[in-house]
């Protein structure tokens, strides 16, 4: 048990003393964490809705089915 | 332009930007890795800060590259949902395992290799350093093999209850995974990468030497780099034969496509440009056999006889048989809890013409060619570039073996510009790839105007102007940054 907490904690230490000390890596990081709200708190929320969002899958294979045997007009 | 043209082009510019930083991740971690061993095989502190400096560039790439491929996921949710339903399993099962190894591998790899110097063991960290490459290909694997199921839809089934592609047994798995093209494609595009990664330690040390800075450290890197792009240009060749191979056998329309073939026969030949061909070559690398047959466009519009004897019918008549299933279809979703028996018979007769379904949502044969001028100078332009690349490296390595390098402005500017030139290459890559498979999403069975959402032009628009903003913005961050950083250079000299 002991040598895993020794292990766990080695582990933990590698992350926090590698972000404490990093240098040239803070902008990357603010450069990815800017990203990830962009893409997941903006775009996918007001941009990228999946167009069969609450659907079941029933009614999904309802939806394409009858795309698949009836041509849709494309706008 | 419709909904259709403009949900290609979101899926085509974020499959093209994401494709900048794929390949540069894939062969610098290959570069870095080299490094490193030299470094713990040699003892010699020289090399673990030459590893140092092209970690700090990889890294750069890494954070302004890392979820771009994200954003394709959502555009399948968004206006590919009837696609994204039909492959179900085929595509979710690859992509799954993909972003869950991506996200453990990378995340725990290329800690150790960036925080781990000084608190891991010289072996532990030169593996780390090696499997945060390998990590990579990995996923790129995966995602290939969702790609190579598009391109050649094996080991699965189609069912009609759920309208969905399904995978019926761990044999089929295996059918997906091991799909030649997916396997060629792999194999291709990992090596392709390579040769970005080597290209791109070349530019960037040329750039030095032309500055007349870093000298010993430019060289050192010269060697590794050029090693590795060099490397990775036999690797392409030999891929993209058999990719050629490939192409004949499962895509024989986009292999015309991209050699502008109108007419086939025994004895093809290779197109170096309109009007200069050479006689029989196409035969022999598409078939390896100088006799061997290569249908062209009308070939295969008109139908034709491969080389193993089999009939291939014409497009009308896969047009006829498509919606002979897209109608069977039909019946049996109507009949099925009616009718049974009618129902049966009804899916009997879609499962006997299921292979050309797609061909039923065609209006006329010419619709299975793709846009030709694109893919026939998208091909040249791969070629072409590559073999000059390859050229540069041979002599880069030569003259910088001789120690004559630093005096050659002319070729240090030739290698500072085969950075752009490696980058049109892997993007026309992609282009004869995706382009020279339209109409089809899902070869055969899928064209791309059956596979889009309902969405509308305006919206899709919308999307596609505000990820052009974004991106532009990030790629202009990122090319900040990366020369910033090599302006400030590595610690040594």
């Amino acid at each position: 048990m002991g040598k895993i907490k020794k292990k766990f904690t080695a582990v933990w230490e590698l992350y926090r003393d590698g972000f404490k000390n990093m240098t040239w890596g803070r902008p990357l990081w603010g450069l990815v964490i800017l990203k990830a709200v962009i893409l997941f708190a903006v775009l996918r929320v007001f941009f990228f809705k999946p167009a069969m969002a609450g659907m079941s899958d029933e009614q999904k294979s309802e939806q394409v089915g009858e795309h698949l045997t009836t041509p849709r007009k494309i706008q | 332009m419709d909904a259709v043209i403009w949900s290609r082009l979101q899926f085509a510019m974020t499959a093209a930007y994401h494709w900048l930083f794929v390949p540069l991740t894939l062969g610098l971690a290959m570069a870095m890795a080299i490094m490193e061993t030299l470094y713990v095989v040699k003892k010699d502190e020289y090399w673990k800060k030459t590893a140092q400096f092209w970690m700090k560039l990889f890294a750069i790439n890494f954070a302004v590259g890392i979820a771009t491929g994200i954003i394709l996921e959502f555009e399948f949710g968004t206006n590919w949902s009837n696609y994204s339903w039909f492959v179900g399993d085929i595509f979710g099962a690859p992509l799954a395992i993909e972003g869950i190894l991506a996200f453990f591998m990378e995340a725990t790899f290329f800690a150790v290799m960036f925080f781990g110097w000084e608190k891991v063991s010289k072996r532990f960290h030169l593996i780390s350093t090696w499997l945060t490459g390998i990590g990579a290909s990995i996923s790129a694997f995966w995602i290939l093999v969702a790609n190579g199921w598009m391109q050649n839809p094996v080991g699965t089934t189609f069912n009609p209850d759920t309208v969905r592609s399904e995978m019926a047994s761990a044999e089929a798995f295996w059918e997906v995974i091991s799909n030649p093209v997916a396997v060629s494609k792999f194999f291709h595009s990992v090596t392709s990468g390579w040769v970005t990664g080597g290209v791109f330690v070349v530019a960037v040390s040329c750039w030095y030497l032309w500055k007349g800075r870093n000298v010993q450290f430019a060289r050192k890197s010269i060697l590794v780099g050029g090693f590795v792009g060099l490397l990775g240009t036999f690797a392409v060749m030999l891929s993209g034969d058999i990719s050629g191979v490939h192409a004949a056998e499962y895509q024989p329309m986009k292999l015309a496509a991209m050699e502008g073939l109108e007419n086939g026969g025994r004895r093809a030949p290779f197109s170096i440009v309109p009007g200069v061909e050479i006689p029989g070559m196409l035969s022999i690398l598409a078939t390896h056999d100088l006799n061997g047959y290569v249908p062209g466009i009308n070939d295969i519009i008109n139908g034709y006889t491969d080389n193993d004897g089999n009939i291939i019918p014409s497009v009308a008549e896969k047009m006829e048989m498509g919606r002979t299933a897209i109608n069977a279809l039909a019946q049996y979703r109507t009949l099925k809890d009616t009718d049974p028996v009618a129902a049966a018979a009804a899916r009997e007769v879609m499962e006997a013409n299921v292979q050309y379904m797609g061909y039923g949502y065609l209006e006329s044969p010419e619709d299975v060619i793709p846009p030709v001028g694109i893919v026939y100078w998208s091909f040249r332009l791969m070629v072409g570039f590559g073999m000059l690349i390859a050229l540069v490296l041979v002599l880069v390595l030569w003259f910088n073996y001789k120690d004559k390098l630093t005096k050659m402005n002319w070729l240090l500017i030739l290698s500072m510009l085969c950075l752009p030139f490696v980058y049109v290459c892997e993007e026309a890559g992609w282009i004869v790839a995706e382009v020279g498979r339209q109409p089809w999403t899902i070869q055969g069975l899928l064209p791309v105007n059956v596979a889009i959402s309902d969405t509308s032009v305006g919206e899709v628009m919308t999307t596609f102007f505000v990820f052009l903003g974004v991106f532009a913005l990030f790629l202009a961050i990122e090319i900040r940054i990366m020369i910033n950083a090599i302006k400030k250079g590595p610690s040594v000299e």
